[in-house]
């Protein structure tokens, strides 16, 4: 990195003749960048401030937005263990075995990327819904999965699936599978091999896929709001509560709600880069 | 991205005749049945109520004019986005790989504000930002330029969304370039924009381009953001996405499934050609690695 560094950068190396090409460049970005990513942020704390601390509490401390709070918490509380745990999984599965078709594997966990939050919802809708192939049964079963929190945390598990998995392949690819060999070899079993071989090896990797999926799983909204049914005060996550609010013309309410995810989001990043620090320090 | 993967030495370890780590059985069957239940069986009910359409009604659904204007907005819009990016993501892959200057490290964490920013909260901040009396809205609409409520506000959305595709996959290919190729081209009296255009450019090429296919997929199916800022005038704001969720509202299923298909049939001809283009792309590195 700093040898790239420094044979890039000197003006004098006769690649950059004048340092006002990059200046110009690093210039234009900044200013491009305040514009496109930061003003977007700071406009949601002025707007949910916009009429003083109070107004802003009280609308935060609203039953609805309160309870939207809890569901969004609950609905990631219960995902992010799941998907780390498949993703764990999946992962041991794919980097420390050879099997035929791990391409199509590889493939089919990240199909969710691909697809729209919107289609993601029509699919689960065509599934558990009263008209979907399940639908009937579930009925007859009297199982409510639709417009109710199950259908919320399934089409987030959805959603996020592929987050953890995609943090640990590459790297258990690139760090083989010789130490847990080795662990087996003298004795140690398979849980025994994984907690102490394995986990210590992935486990800042494993808290980046962890931090990526919750931040999704508390933001997702185009595949939640087909399947939750927007029942005020039940099955209204935050960020349905926020567009709720809008369409409500309670534009404080709905930026104070907006204000608690980007936080979230803030702290996420904050996480990230704390991460990335850790394992380029390694 | 991630998708660079298959230049890890898979195949490092020899095939052994003995599986030596226990839990294949276990983790290979967790991971068949979760993708089974939470991913395939959605899907293929998708495609199931979508097949039992039929083909004559079904290309009616999507050939119906307020369809048909749904996906050019929604591809327009998205090709504005991709534009916008490829110059945008370009830009800042190329500093932030390229220069070092103060706030270098806050400037490329905040590339990712656009996946951790939940995409609602987005949209409500573009639309409070661009409408008339917002900050931006405010000076560019005396102006002359509307944002809010036109192709330009999706379009903008969509860009806000897919902004890391294009950064985050350049980002690495730029660092593994080595400088020492460019001095070279410069001490043999190229200018900086023909080693740029000769030398630079056709390395990062193919990673460049599927950045931006992702970037455009990503933003064909852009909802969030989207239904803030774009007023969901029917021809002329209407995404396809939006469509589908209007269609549902309707309890107007076959309708519903049909556009949706059409989407998750888009989206998986991008995916393939950005594999296809990625293959290409690391054939070359292998080749000459």
């Amino acid at each position: 990195m700093s040898a790239v560094d420094r044979l890039a950068l000197p003006p004098g190396a006769g690649y950059a003749p004048s340092p006002l090409v990059p200046r110009l460049l690093i210039g234009l970005g900044l200013v491009l960048t305040a514009i496109f990513i930061v003003t977007p942020l700071v406009v949601i704390f002025a707007q949910a401030f916009a009429r003083g601390v109070d107004v802003y509490f009280a609308n935060i401390l609203a039953p609805d937005t309160l309870h939207a709070i809890y569901l969004t918490m609950l609905v990631a509380v219960i995902v992010v263990p799941i998907n780390i745990t498949f993703g764990v999984a999946a992962a041991w599965a794919i980097t420390k075995f050879s099997f035929r078709g791990k391409k199509l594997l590889l493939t089919l966990i990240e199909i969710p990327f691909s697809i729209s939050p919107i289609v993601a919802g029509v699919t689960y809708l065509l599934l558990y819904g009263a008209q979907g192939l399940l639908g009937p049964w579930l009925i007859g079963m009297d199982i409510r999965i639709m417009f109710a929190l199950p259908g919320i945390v399934l089409v987030t598990l959805f959603v996020t699936s592929p987050f953890v998995v995609r943090e640990l392949v590459p790297l258990m690819q690139v760090q083989g599978s010789e130490q847990e060999e080795a662990a087996v070899t003298l004795g140690a079993n398979g849980w025994q091999t994984f907690l102490r071989v394995t986990l210590p090896n992935i486990r800042w990797a494993l808290l980046y896929g962890a931090v990526l999926c919750s931040a999704r799983a508390i933001g997702e909204f185009g595949a939640v709001s087909v399947v939750s049914g927007n029942i005020r005060g039940q099955t209204n996550t935050l960020p349905l509560q926020v567009e709720l609010l809008y369409h409500d013309y309670n534009a404080v309410g709905a930026f104070a709600a907006a204000s608690t995810l980007t936080l979230i989001a803030i702290v996420a990043l904050f996480a990230k880069v704390a991460i990335e620090y850790r394992i380029e320090r390694r | 991205m991630y998708t660079q993967s298959p230049a890890a030495p898979v195949r490092a370890t020899p095939v052994r005749a003995k599986r030596v780590l226990p839990g294949f059985g276990l983790t290979m069957g967790c991971t068949m049945l979760y993708l089974g239940i939470i991913v395939l069986l959605p899907l293929a009910a998708l495609l199931l109520k979508a097949g039992e359409i039929g083909p004559a009604r079904f290309w009616a659904i999507i050939s119906s004019p307020r369809a048909v204007a749904a996906f050019q907005i929604t591809f327009a819009a998205a090709a504005i986005a991709t534009a916008i990016n490829a110059v945008y993501g370009l830009l800042m892959a190329w500093i932030l790989v390229r220069y070092r200057f103060p706030g270098r490290r806050v400037l490329d964490a905040l590339m990712d504000v656009p996946f951790a920013l939940p995409t609602a909260v987005a949209g409500l901040a573009l639309t409070a930002l661009y409408a008339s009396n917002g900050w931006f809205g405010s000076v560019l609409e005396p102006g002359g330029i509307r944002i809010v409520y036109t192709i330009f506000g999706v379009a903008l959305a969509m860009a806000f969304t897919s902004v890391p595709f294009v950064v985050r996959t350049v980002q690495p290919v730029l660092e593994d370039l080595d400088p020492q190729i460019e001095q070279a081209s410069a001490t043999l009296g190229a200018y900086p924009l023909t080693i740029f255009r000769r030398v630079v450019f056709p390395v990062i090429f193919p990673a460049y381009l599927s950045g931006c296919a992702l970037a455009f997929a990503r933003s064909l199916g852009e909802f969030g953001a989207v239904v803030f800022i774009a007023g969901n005038i029917p021809f002329q704001t209407e995404i396809a996405s939006l469509l589908v969720f209007i269609r549902l509202e309707e309890f107007d299923y076959p309708a519903a499934s049909a556009i949706a298909a059409v989407l998750l049939i888009s989206a998986f001809l991008i995916l393939l050609t950005t594999n296809v283009i990625q293959a290409w792309g690391l054939r070359y590195k292998v080749r000459n690695a």
